[in-house]
């Protein structure tokens, strides 16, 4: 299993994932594969399941089927901070920051994951512990300056503006140095220029080497931005393909796209 | 057997006091998330209360028989205890509706001390001896001469406790202003856009709690024979343990939560002694066997731990089945 | 706050700064004494209480974990303490020996209440560990019969001072010409040992633990996906908490010579708590601001309150006792309602950020 998986190119295989919540199925026999250095989007309607594939993806909920192969190596009922460990980050869809703590806290706190000081070496603060902090604190530093958030770098989380926030969220997943990263609806709420900014700034994590996974909602922002798609109805998998292929998928129009298509001849 | 059928009977009494108490906690809980540590002390207010106008009423040699004196003794406390429960709520939860969890805990525990500090000053610092002025009258269970036997006092509380739980599930089921707290209780938001008065169905449901507190109160200083400034803690700590046992927010939880928390105890207390008896081991160590010449009940635990059962099935429920016996799976997952 | 403790940073005014703080800490205890050795006894308690506010700060302030049976561990390590230097058993440690046993017990006993328990939401856990404080508390009344371990009611007395090569903590020597009582002993060691608690606070929360903590107190969830083993640290905060409350009881029952089951009951721990919140919860110095004026106020209370009551009313309407907890118990509440920061809370912080922009730049 680990052979086919294990495919130069492919970073996150999933195979037949299925969560149900009482009689309900959130998700039935969902598979698809994530390409290394992709951005790979999930649509679908509300309630199709995308948010419930990225807990059953983090750890958050444990899945009732199905396995997750990321890099190589299968990633099943692993613990949220263990996924973290693994190089899965994640932001959420309803913005959940580390409220009464700076911006730079924030991320600096993203950097727990890939550092080591304990609590001996944190009151001795040695020589070992002095050169870590630093380099926590340059890296984050970095990263706040990377988004575009550093001027608001000692604001507290709470008192920034909610596009700074979703960027903020950003930075603290790319803290943890994830070869994933996952994204819950990051544009939600963002007004033009600023889903213009966070297009760039996917695109150069992306540069940078990152994977990124993408829920989004922002039909415009994903054609543009994502390599290929995964649309998902009533929580199973209705294409996988290319943006511009599924975006023509007659089920993918009649599903989800068609809502959107009627509205606007209603509209001209 | 007549130790068994005694601890069952003192144990269901103990129940009935202790299910009053935790509907309180429960019906709270159930509408706002909040654990009112000041309930207990408002218990206490209630028996308190109720001493004062049993003494004052004896006193002044009033023509009433003593179980009026009781009734209005208890009728007058209730009252009493209604408004400190509405001006608790008021004053001090109201405006920590939205702040974060810890916040509406602290304010709890400082009005509990305030609550008993003025008793304090009040009714003083030594245990008040409740005014026995019902004849106690003893009803033989069992053929046995020193057998089990149950009190017109025990009989009295536990049918009260059935009568008021009745009531309390006809109020929350059968009426409209039930309706209203089961709307809220599910979600406040909600409730309020369907035009429910979500504050004043809070304040309601504290002054609901508060009048059963009183009699709570008036029940646990009858029966016990005592009342003390103190007394709400461990009895509110033990309701609240009764609450979650049962399922916290669910009103039959708490009352078998109330009642089978109340037969542990009794049972506990009943048996730990014998069950930790060291006597048994004499055979181990030639020390233990001269000391069980001595006394042969030589326990480990004897019944001054009861306190501790209560604690220790907290903790287990907590651990095991935090979400008590009737109660919804409790999660606050993303 | 590190920049607080970085005399790198502006030698000359930090030096002197301490200096002026060390010389005031040696010279209180002779200024007190000059008005009561009371005083100087009252003090160390206050001391001791910045101590256990300091512990319990790590559970409550940094991770953000109610602890309404605090005191059990500073019971725990008491009676470790009171057991090992005593004529109870005949046993005469010496205290560097026992103050780590006893840090390590209370430890012991943090986690096994801790582990089964910190899944739980904020306020079940606040209940369970009352409930494991009065279980504690109920467990030092008992253990009298059927063998002796804890004397029961009458508590444990002639317990050891603190010995150290040949000099006693008890007595009084004369040290050029200056009588040292023993509180003015205690007094120094406790400062000194305090001014390390200290440190060690401000380096934790400065810390990538204390950063875990915060993170863990603010929001568990995204402390969770950020790869922080939320389980590990909630232990790791109240192993840290349970042992310094082992250290402080083993302190105070040296201090005290006398320990019975009273000195731990719950309104010790909310006392605790109080001082946390008073303080600013999670603000180290905030935290020592808070201890010091909840020690200190009751005590000018005793000596006011009484008098005063005397001269207006004639008599004494209201014990003095129950009129600093009646104050507690509203402080509580109207510090909940008007300030839940604390005494200290945005202006230090605010001062603490400019100084992280400032290594920023």
């Amino acid at each position: 299993m680990a052979s086919d998986a294990g495919t130069a190119g492919e970073l996150l295989v999933a195979r037949d994932i299925g969560k149900r919540f009482g009689g309900i199925a959130a998700l039935s026999d969902v598979s698809f594969s994530i390409r290394r250095g992709e951005i790979y989007g999930l649509i679908g309607p509300n309630g199709a399941g995308k948010t419930s594939l990225f807990n059953v993806l983090t750890g958050i909920y444990t899945k009732d089927s199905g396995t997750f192969v990321f890099d190589g190596a299968p990633l099943d009922d692993l613990k949220p901070d263990e996924v973290a460990e693994r190089g899965i980050a994640r932001t959420f869809q309803n913005i959940r920051l580390f409220a009464n703590l700076s911006a730079l806290e924030n991320v600096m706190v993203g950097r727990h994951v890939r550092t080591h000081a304990t609590v001996i070496g944190a009151i001795f603060r040695g020589r070992r512990t002095r050169d870590e902090e630093r380099a926590i604190r340059r890296r984050s530093i970095e990263l706040l300056d990377y988004v575009g958030v550093r001027r608001r770098a000692n604001d507290l989380a709470k008192h920034l503006a909610y596009g700074d926030q979703r960027r903020l969220e950003i930075a603290r997943a790319l803290a943890t140095d994830p070869r994933l990263l996952a994204l819950d609806e990051p544009a939600a709420g963002m007004n033009a220029t600023e889903t213009a900014g966070l297009r760039s700034l996917l695109e150069s994590i992306r540069r940078d080497g990152t994977t990124i996974l993408l829920i989004e909602h922002d039909m415009k922002l994903v054609m543009s931005v994502c390599d290929r798609v995964l649309v998902l109805d009533y929580g199973k998998k209705l294409a996988e393909g290319p943006a511009a292929e599924v975006q023509k998928d007659e089920r993918v129009i009649a599903a989800y796209l068609g809502g959107d298509v009627s509205l606007n001849l209603k509209g001209t | 057997m007549d130790t068994l059928i005694q601890q069952l009977v003192n144990g269901v009494t103990l129940g009935s006091v202790y299910a009053i108490v935790a509907l309180g906690y429960t019906m709270v809980y159930g509408i706002v998330q909040l654990i009112n540590f000041a309930h207990g002390d408002v218990v206490m207010i209630g028996a308190m209360v109720a001493y004062s106008i049993i003494a004052a009423l004896v006193g002044a040699h009033v023509p009433l028989s003593p179980l009026a004196i009781v009734v209005v003794a208890t009728v007058c406390s209730i009252p009493v205890c209604m408004v400190v429960g509405y001006g608790l709520e008021r004053a001090a939860y109201r405006p920590l509706r939205n702040a974060p969890r810890l916040a509406p805990l602290i304010t709890a525990i400082g009005l509990s001390i305030v609550l008993e500090n003025v008793a304090l000053i009040i009714w003083g610092r030594s245990p008040l001896p409740y005014p026995q002025i019902i004849d106690t009258i003893t009803y033989r269970l069992t053929s046995h001469p020193d057998g089990a036997t149950i009190t017109n006092v025990q009989i009295a509380i536990i049918g009260l406790s059935i009568v008021m739980m009745a009531g309390l599930l006809l109020l929350v089921y059968r009426t409209k202003i039930g309706v209203a707290m089961r709307a809220t209780a599910q979600n406040a938001q909600v409730a309020g856009l369907m035009g429910i008065d979500v504050n004043r169905v809070i304040s309601i449901t504290f002054v609901i709690g508060s009048g059963l507190a009183a009699v709570a109160g008036v029940m646990d200083g009858t029966y016990y024979g005592v009342a003390h400034y103190q007394m709400g803690f461990i009895l509110g700590l033990k309701a609240f343990t009764a609450a979650v046992l049962g399922g916290i927010g669910n009103l039959g939880g708490a009352m078998l939560g109330g009642l089978l928390l109340g037969i542990i105890e009794a049972l506990g207390a009943g048996y730990v002694g014998e069950l930790t008896n060291l006597c048994h081991l004499s055979g181990w160590s030639h020390a233990l066997a001269l000391r069980c010449v001595d006394d042969p009940h030589l326990a480990l635990f004897g019944s001054n731990y009861q306190d501790v059962f209560a604690f220790v099935v907290l903790i287990l429920v907590l651990v095991f089945r935090p979400s008590g016996l009737l109660g919804e799976r409790v999660s606050d997952r993303a | 706050m590190h920049a607080f403790f970085d005399t790198r940073r502006r030698p000359a005014l930090v030096w002197i700064g301490l200096a002026l703080v060390a010389a005031a800490l040696i010279a209180l205890p002779w200024a007190l004494a000059g008005i009561g050795t009371a005083w100087v006894r009252i003090t160390n308690l206050a001391v001791l209480y910045c101590f256990l506010a300091l512990g319990l700060n790590i559970v409550v302030g940094f991770a953000g974990l109610l602890d309404l049976g605090y005191i059990a561990f500073y019971g725990v390590g008491a009676y470790v303490y009171a057991l090992l230097a005593s004529p109870q058993f005949g046993i005469h440690l010496p205290f560097w020996v026992i103050l780590p046993l006893g840090a390590l017990l209370a430890c012991i006993f943090g986690m096994l209440l801790g582990a089964p328990t910190l899944k739980l939401r904020g306020d079940y856990l606040a209940i369970v560990t009352l409930g494991f404080g009065e279980i504690v508390r109920i467990f030092l009344n008992n253990l009298s019969t059927p063998f002796n371990l804890t004397n029961g009611p009458q508590g444990i007395s002639l317990i050891d001072p603190f010995r150290l090569d040949g000099l006693s903590f008890a007595g009084t020597q004369h040290v050029l010409g200056h009588a040292l009582s023993s509180p003015i002993k205690y007094y120094y060691f406790l400062v000194a040992v305090l001014l390390v608690v200290i440190v060690v606070n401000v380096r934790l929360q400065n810390s990538r633990i204390g950063r875990a903590w915060e993170a863990i107190r603010e929001d568990e969830v995204a402390a969770r996906a950020m790869g922080i083993n939320t389980r590990n640290m909630k232990l790791l905060a109240y192993a840290m908490g349970a042992s310094f409350g082992g250290i402080a009881g083993g302190m105070f029952s040296a201090m005290q010579g006398f320990i019975s089951p009273e000195s731990f009951v719950l309104v010790e721990s909310i006392m605790v708590l109080s001082m946390v919140v008073l303080g600013g919860m999670g603000n180290v110095f905030g935290v020592v601001i808070g201890a010091l004026l909840l020690s200190y106020i009751p005590e000018v209370l005793r000596y006011t309150v009484g008098p005063a009551q005397q001269a207006v009313f004639g008599r004494t309407l209201i014990d003095p006792e129950v009129f600093r907890m009646l104050l507690f118990g509203l402080a509580l509440v109207l510090m909940m309602l008007f300030r839940p920061a604390g005494i200290l809370p945005s202006a230090v912080r605010k001062r603490e950020l400019e100084q992280d922009s400032a290594d920023g730049q």
